[in-house]
């Protein structure tokens, strides 16, 4: 028998998409938080508002970030949620697991909190939700002591950095996703866990410009994988696809009859740069002028491969609107190798960081802050020198803020001597 | 050895990071790491990798809510172990993975995965995969709207499109439960945000003693908050018409709460994507300001992304997203061909407005 009666929320039992409130129910047979927790949600969806209060401060000795502070409005009617305090735990780059060690997780987790996790949060952290004040401690020292693990970012801090599969299972990826993002958040683990940041920093890495892990639309430091030599072209493998005999986009479009593939009008003429042609027998490629957009590539998987001088572009400052706007992430290094250590890449991000920290104001993303500032000032920083891959098209203003150095025989000039040319 | 609370610091172990991932790929992946020729999606939710070595690994794609119980892991950890040499992964959508490296084992796996109604295949290709989402009302102090319910009420009702692939391209759909945004919802086919439009209250006898009020004052992006005396006693008046609804002042000061059974909404926003294929990476834009917030399965919401879905199917060419259907026929006709009330309200008039008011004589009649 449940503790308190969920009409509105047995509705969202119904249907074939897996129920969460069918999933809670189960677990709070053993979980009995868990009742106080869909009494409250019942609550809110009959308030149609939440009755979370807001976040205290609540963490690990000598971590600033990681654990989020969460209070039910109601802990008399709920006192199981009372306290239901949020750890954000370290993912594996590219979400794969054994099941010895989850369950090592969820054996914990059951023990000393709700029970009730996401898997992931949006950054790409495990989340596991609801737990006391007092178990903090112990939670962390389970985490580093049996599981070797950490927790993730939160606050003014750098946040766990994510990628996508990578080289694991696609082979569209040009750079080693996991490896970079797992080095990363070894290599800053000081930023992650002590926020010393004006707000939020986010590192993410896309194996290719597909970007499934949506680098460029929220990352202030995104790594895409790219090339810079020739798409690599299997001629009998187009016929394939032209003859019919291989399925284009790996069966993604399978459901509808679109008609026989057509590689003209799916792939030449939506080339964005024009740059391919097809004579009927053999299809070319002018590489110079491709822009690398993958559509070709995704179309005809098995006959068009990335080129093998493979590397990343950097683009830096991505963000939803809040608070000045959404923005995503600009080009500010089109090609750089990733070989293990990257150190270019490290020292880059740190001049970039260094440079945030002294310039952003507090809760501006560096993204805002470029906008601020200028590019120019944020090149400057970098050391990076401006080339027209930075911009979509050059300035349509003048007012350029000349610096005298720039200016043939500088500022100083002889007011007595202007005057005697042109009396006042 | 166990955690002293007497003595915290003692034996302390701190950044060490996450596991590595190494630990953590199945064998087949682990051989082939970097060395995969190409892929095919057998049908929905099944994809097949070839690696040049001749291996070929098989992959399931299920569905899971984000929001999930131990004991529903454990009942997905005990297929992998079944079938999977103990070893499973998720997406960055939500979704789960099972992997297999020998067909063989591919009908024994799906066989597992259909007998249990919370871990239905699909999500691949030209459909419509997981909602990336935020907390909502079950674990967030800001949000505006639920977000699992939503998320449940809406794919309920699109899941034939999540065990097909009979759209022009993928669709991607995301969730926020306040303009704060976690996640990428800004750059999404489809995204449901949900939305405060009531200003916050004051709560003058108690702010002076919870709140820091410099930091308020300084939260707020419009510069709507202004030192203020009530009673005698030291507060902040909010200028209601400067509000944009974004509870930076909330999240420091919890005497100005702004949630509202009534005022909060959820805003239909569509057209962006995050690929750089064909076209460039784009924002979601607002084409329904309001809906109401009407749990438990928000009939309004449901019925506006079928109909934007339906009229997309219908109307754009093979490989176009939502973005660059609307983009190619205008927005004008985005608007009349999905039935669409425009409004002063879709009029960008923020930090970016400029970018997106028409400047040319061009433009199709209504």
């Amino acid at each position: 028998m449940a503790k308190f009666e969920t009409p509105l929320l047995d509705d969202l039992e119904k249907g074939p998409w897996p129920s969460f409130v069918t999933d809670i129910k189960r677990q709070a047979k053993t979980k009995p938080e868990l009742e106080d927790l869909l009494g409250q949600l019942e609550l809110s969806y009959k308030d149609k508002e939440t009755h979370w209060k807001h976040g205290g401060i609540v963490g690990v000795f000598g971590y600033g970030g990681g654990v989020i502070g969460r209070y039910s409005d109601m802990p008399e009617k709920f006192p199981g949620v009372a306290h239901f305090h949020t750890v954000r735990v370290n993912q594996p780059s590219g979400l794969y697991y054994s099941s010895a060690y989850l369950r090592q997780i969820m054996e914990m987790w059951e023990r000393r909190g709700s029970g009730l996790t996401n898997m992931h949060g949006s950054t790409g952290d495990m989340v596991l939700l609801g737990t006391q004040t007092d178990q903090l401690e112990e939670i962390f020292w389970e985490l580093t002591h049996d599981m070797n693990t950490d927790l993730g970012g939160s606050g003014g801090n750098l946040r766990t950095p994510s990628c996508c599969l990578g080289m694991s299972r696609c082979e569209y990826a040009c750079i080693d996703a996991q490896n970079i993002c797992h080095d990363m958040t070894q290599t800053y683990q000081d930023e992650l866990h002590r926020p010393a940041f004006p707000y939020k920093f986010k590192i993410k890495v896309s194996g290719c410009p597909n970007d499934c892990v949506a680098a460029i639309a929220r990352s202030d430091f995104a790594i895409i994988g790219t090339w810079r030599d020739d798409i690599r072209i299997d001629q009998a493998a187009v016929q394939g696809y032209v003859k019919g005999e291989l399925t284009p986009n790996a069966g993604a479009h399978s459901g509808r009859d679109w008609g026989k593939f057509d590689i003209v009008k799916e792939v030449i003429n939506l080339c964005p740069t024009k740059c391919m042609s097809w004579d009927g027998n053999a299809l070319k490629i002018d590489n110079k002028e491709c822009t690398r957009c993958m559509h070709c590539i995704n179309v005809m998987p098995r006959a068009l491969r990335p080129g093998v001088e493979k590397g990343c572009s950097i683009l830096c400052g991505a963000k939803a609107p809040i608070l000045e706007g959404q923005r995503l992430a600009t080009l500010i290094v089109p090609f750089m190798k990733m070989e293990p250590p990257y150190d270019e890449c490290k020292e880059l991000l740190n001049k970039v960081l260094d440079w945030w920290m002294e310039h952003g104001k507090n809760r501006e993303r560096i993204g805002e802050l470029i906008g601020r500032v200028g590019m120019r000032e944020f090149l400057k920083a970098a050391e990076l020198k401006a080339i027209p891959q930075m911009v979509k098209e050059p300035r349509s203003n003048p007012y350029i803020f000349w610096e005298e150095a720039d200016v043939p025989g500088g500022w100083e000039r002889d007011l007595a001597a202007f005057r005697k040319k042109h009396p006042l | 050895m166990a955690y002293d609370p007497k003595n915290p610091m003692k034996d302390r172990i701190t950044d060490i990071g996450p596991r590595h991932y190494e630990e953590f790929m199945p064998p087949v992946i682990k051989k082939n790491f970097g060395k995969w020729l190409y892929h095919e999606i057998l049908e929905p939710g099944v994809l097949m990798h070839k690696a040049e070595s001749g291996d070929e690994v098989y992959t399931v794609r299920v569905a899971a809510a984000r929001l999930m119980s131990v004991e529903l892991i454990r009942d997905a950890l005990n297929i992998a172990d079944k079938h999977c040499e103990g070893y499973i992964r998720w997406t960055t959508r939500n979704n789960i993975e099972f992997m297999v490296d020998n067909k063989s084992k591919l009908e024994p796996l799906k066989a597992d995965l259909k007998a249990n109604p919370m871990f239905p295949i699909g999500g691949t290709g030209a459909g419509v995969t997981n909602i990336v989402h935020t907390q909502g009302w079950v674990h967030c102090h800001t949000p505006a709207i639920d977000a699992s319910g939503i998320v449940k009420a809406v794919m309920d009702d699109l899941f034939k499109h999540f065990q097909s692939m009979d759209l022009p391209a993928q669709v991607r759909i995301a969730l926020a439960c306040c303009l704060n945004m976690c996640g990428a919802v800004h750059c999404s086919d489809i995204a449901i945000l949900g939305f405060h439009r009531k200003p916050p209250f004051v709560q003058h006898d108690l702010i002076s003693s919870i709140c820091e009020l410099p930091l308020a004052i300084a939260a707020c992006p419009t510069g709507a908050i202004k030192p203020a005396t009530v009673d005698g006693k030291k507060s902040v008046s909010v200028n209601g018409p400067r509000c944009m609804f974004c509870g930076n002042c909330y999240t420091m000061c919890p005497a100005m709460p702004l949630m509202d059974a009534e005022g909060d909404c959820v805003v239909i926003m569509v057209g962006g994507k995050i690929s750089n294929r064909i076209s460039a990476p784009k924002f979601s834009k607002v084409v329904i300001p309001a809906l109401p917030s009407t749990p438990p399965r928000w009939p309004e919401t449901v019925a506006a992304i079928r109909n934007i879905l339906e009229v997309y199917a219908k109307n754009a060419n093979k490989y176009e997203r939502l973005g660059e259907w609307a983009e190619r026929i205008g927005w004008e006709r985005f608007f009349e061909k999905c039935n669409l009330p425009f409004d002063v309200k879709t009029i960008d008039d923020y930090t970016l407005a400029y970018d997106t008011l028409r400047t040319t004589t061009q433009f199709k009649f209504s």
